[in-house]
């Protein structure tokens, strides 16, 4: 019974952060209505740049936010903009173009990390990496909690955004019905933009809080987009709720699943939940809420 | 005019390897045809069907596997696995179409490429079964690469021919309405969801043969290489899209010139140029998808009248 | 096979209705359709008689084209049945619905955009045949019926709404459907082009197919309908001739503001 409070424990935390990656990936879905498949991709380099600033500099990497997050905000929006935006105007039989192109862009930027850091597999080591708190006898680690609550303050801080601010409400707008808000005078474009950057922001948020647990290598971007993917289905496409929900569930079901059947199918967990949501619930838990 | 061309190509192919004799360029082209066999399949279920798959690695390598499996496991010539390869990706693709046409449009890009990648975790993991990432094994029946090359050759014209003519009957015709309107095919009494798997069958057949041939031919298979998202799921796309989606030689082109540009960059454009190039040749690679997409969606044949303007211009 | 001007022939496995059994053609009984909070069909209940012109008329949102989609199974109706030729058809897939003898068209065109107007009917054609040169033999005669044969090449994407507007009702019709289910076919028309709508769908009729009609346009449903019934926020509010139809002072206060153009 200890040892399953434990793995939910831990579970949870993690999840927390898995939020983080599914809120920018469903944000980016809703308005744009596309699917990033560079999502992984884009906190691989705000991991390593993270990395780089440890390393090198011996910056922490909670400090590092304030680095990653704007760097990666800038660079969504510059893809954004320069990128998939034309692609809306060329006229093609195949409408998947812009998933195309963000998968062009995930092996760009996967192959440049790996010219520049090779592909070994390098990590930080944090101070306080090992060090633990104790809450009756669980045991939480102690860089998931910090990350668990970073994670926690910034989703608050998007809601608070999306709620309360115009901008935020713009967002929402575009999402619902994109020709409705350009006619009442929101600058769509402006407005995809943002998103993507955001939404970059959140999922660089993540990898640097992340680091210090994980381990890093070029090719790290691929098995996270693939859960954010998850996710976003799990709590049902364009759900901000939703991806919460999932990235809990996700961080819970990867947790159980690595203590109780196997660390090697800890990545096909999340495939396996796919499955079945889409075998079993297609919309999502949105579509049994009414979030 | 186009009827004479025809033969007089396929003449030029037969003659090939006795033209050019080496093991190099023979080993290129063979490689080439058969990702025609791929792009044309894959272009049956997207280009003509609408239905874009992001996963097609199941299908080749599930071909691939029943291949390598009946060597290995059962002692079986691999040449069985030609026959079988087929059938048996026709079986997965069942499976996939039963919880992959749900979805629409993107969405079901993503879930075959979830299924692309289910499938090679799995490869990956079922040890017992695959051998893992230790791959199989296999001696090639033959010494000389000839016969492979005619094998492929004859597999490529196979899967163009039954796409072609199969584009031409009622098949075709309801394909292209799923393509351009699913709801308004429904409502003139198509049943897309019959003919959408129908499509995807046909194409699973053919990518799960040229996989099978792929076992065959080059003799060692591992779930890195037959199940590879980049290199055969994305590769068939581009393979496709540089050559033109939705027409007969569309893909047949893309295949040459995919193949082609994979070995300059391979090899250093034939060691021309200095060697981190060809450490260079996955970057290459995604370059290429983004430039494709901004500038040629269409392809080759597609944007031929863009291209050809490019060239006028130059003179 | 079937050759369309020789005169409407029924599949072999429609079998050939006893029109003293079947007293109408289509019947909705008790129609309701919830969407979660919303009734958009509130308990809607009508009989078609064979070979009439029915026209279904309401303001905006009232829930006509809910009802089409209610009897071509893009939705099922949350209670209530759909009878078509003495059998419900209620659950049964879109294409089987259009199989057994209902073709629609839709109130935004669906013209599949990248296919010629020819290649067009004959996707529909299809349905009934498996041979490509009576397919083809079948949407020309269609092309011809509905005058759209000068432009049976183009591409369907860039035509002008009117004809584009006709090739759905075209497309429809080469089901060889027995009841067909229009749309507001002459929504953005201009005065010739109406002219010329109505008198295709006089046309229609006269080949025997029973038309059921959504129209917004007063000329054009009062012109031709033999009996119409009217539904406002889903309820049915009249039923009957034009002429008493459109002096029910419901009808007219749900109109209230519509001019009667």
């Amino acid at each position: 019974m200890q040892v399953f409070i434990q793995t939910v424990a831990s579970g949870i935390l993690i999840g927390g952060v898995y939020a983080l990656i599914g809120l920018g990936m469903t944000l980016i879905m809703g308005v744009m209505g596309i699917i990033n498949l560079a999502h992984g991709q884009l906190m691989m380099v705000a991991m390593y740049i993270t990395f780089v600033l440890f390393s090198y500099f011996g910056i922490d990497p909670y400090i590092c936010i304030f680095v990653t997050m704007p760097l990666l905000f800038l660079i969504g929006i510059l893809i954004q903009k320069y990128l998939l935006n034309p692609l809306l105007k060329v006229e093609s039989i195949l409408p998947e173009n812009q998933v195309l192109m963000t998968v062009g862009i995930g092996m760009v930027l996967t192959e440049i990390a790996r010219f520049i850091f090779t592909s070994n597999y390098v990590s930080i080591k944090t101070p306080y990496a090992a060090k633990a708190i104790f809450i009756k006898n669980i045991s939480l680690n102690l860089p998931m909690c910090i990350a668990f609550l970073i994670a926690v303050f910034f989703t608050l801080l998007l809601f608070w955004f999306l709620l309360k601010t115009d901008t935020g409400r713009a967002i929402r707008a575009t999402a619902q019905d994109k020709e409705a808000a350009l006619i009442m005078g929101i600058n769509t474009p402006k407005i995809t933009y943002l998103t993507f950057g955001i939404g970059s922001a959140l999922v660089a948020l993540a990898g640097t809080i992340l680091l210090p647990i994980y381990y890093l290598f070029p090719d790290i971007g691929g098995p996270f987009t693939l859960k954010a993917f998850v996710i976003t289905i799990l709590g049902g496409l364009g759900s901000t709720i939703g991806a919460i929900v999932g990235g809990i569930i996700l961080g819970i079901a990867e947790s159980l699943g690595a203590t109780y059947v196997a660390m090697g199918y800890r990545e096909a967990i999340g495939f396996v939940i796919f499955v079945l949501v889409l075998i079993f619930l297609p919309g999502g838990i949105k579509s049994i809420t009414k979030v | 005019m186009k009827s004479i061309k025809i033969p007089i190509l396929i003449l030029l192919f037969i003659a090939f390897p006795l033209i050019i004799r080496s093991d190099y360029y023979l080993h290129l082209m063979i490689i080439a045809l058969m990702w025609v066999t791929v792009g044309t399949a894959w272009n049956l279920l997207a280009g003509y069907t609408g239905q874009v798959s992001f996963g097609h690695a199941i299908f080749f390598g599930t071909g691939a596997y029943t291949a390598g499996l009946l060597a290995s496991k059962l002692k079986i010539s691999a040449w069985w696995g030609m026959l079988l390869g087929g059938p048996c990706a026709i079986i997965i693709a069942a499976f996939v179409g039963w919880v992959c046409f749900r979805l629409r449009g993107p969405y079901f890009a993503l879930a075959t490429l979830a299924g692309g990648e289910i499938i090679r975790l799995v490869a990956v993991n079922w040890e017992s079964l695959t051998k893992g990432m230790v791959g199989i094994l296999l001696m090639p029946t033959f010494k000389s690469k000839l016969p492979y090359y005619y094998i492929a050759l004859g597999i490529a014209i196979l899967a163009m021919l039954k796409v072609h003519f199969l584009m031409k009957t009622k098949y075709g015709y309801w394909f292209l309405a799923i393509r351009e309107d699913q709801d308004a095919a429904e409502a003139i009494g198509i049943n897309t969801s019959l003919y959408k798997n129908i499509s995807l069958l046909v194409s699973a057949f053919f990518t799960g043969t040229a996989g099978a041939f792929y076992t065959n031919y080059m003799g060692f298979i591992d779930p890195s290489v037959v199940f590879s998202l980049h290199y055969i799921s994305i590769m068939t796309i581009l393979v496709v899209i540089v050559g033109g989606v939705a027409t007969t030689f569309g893909p047949a082109i893309g295949a040459f010139i995919m193949v082609g540009v994979q070995e300059l960059f391979r090899s250093s454009i034939f060691g021309l140029a200095p060697k981190w190039v060809s450490q260079a040749h996955a970057l290459a690679f995604g370059l290429l998808v983004v430039f494709v997409i901004m500038f040629m969606a269409n392809g080759i044949v597609g944007d031929w009248h863009k291209i050809s303007r490019i060239f006028r211009r130059a003179r | 096979m079937v050759l369309w001007e020789i005169g409407i022939r029924y599949p072999e496995y429609l079998e050939e209705p006893d029109r003293s059994l079947i007293m109408a053609i289509l019947e909705l009984k008790g129609v309701t359709k919830d969407f979660g909070g919303l009734r958009a069909v509130d308990n809607v209940s009508f009989k078609v008689q064979e070979g009439e012109i029915f026209g279904l008329i309401g303001p905006n949102g009232a829930g006509k084209t809910t009802i089409f989609n209610l009897i071509h199974n893009v939705y099922t109706p949350t209670s209530g049945d759909i009878i078509f030729a003495g059998r419900s058809i209620k659950g049964l897939k879109t294409h089987q619905i259009c199989r057994l003898g209902i073709a629609r068209t839709f109130q935004i065109v669906k013209p599949l955009g990248r296919l010629s107007v020819l290649d067009n009917v004959a996707v529909s054609a299809f349905l009934r045949t498996d041979n490509v040169r009576d397919a083809k033999t079948l949407a020309q005669e269609v092309l011809n019926f509905t005058g759209l044969t000068s432009v049976a090449h183009m591409p369907a994407k860039g035509l002008p709404i009117g004809i584009r507007k006709r090739l759905e009702i075209a497309r429809a019709l080469a089901t060889q459907p027995r009841l067909l289910l229009l749309d507001e076919t002459s929504a953005g028309l201009n005065p010739t082009e109406l002219e010329e709508a109505i008198a295709l769908i006089k046309k229609i009729r006269e080949k025997g197919i029973t038309i059921l009609i959504i129209e917004h346009i007063m000329k054009v449903i009062m012109s031709i309908s033999d009996r119409i019934h009217a539904i406002n926020f889903g309820v049915t509010i009249a039923e009957g001739p034009p002429e008493m139809v459109a002096k029910d002072p419901k009808v007219i206060e749900a109109y209230l503001g519509e001019a009667y153009a």
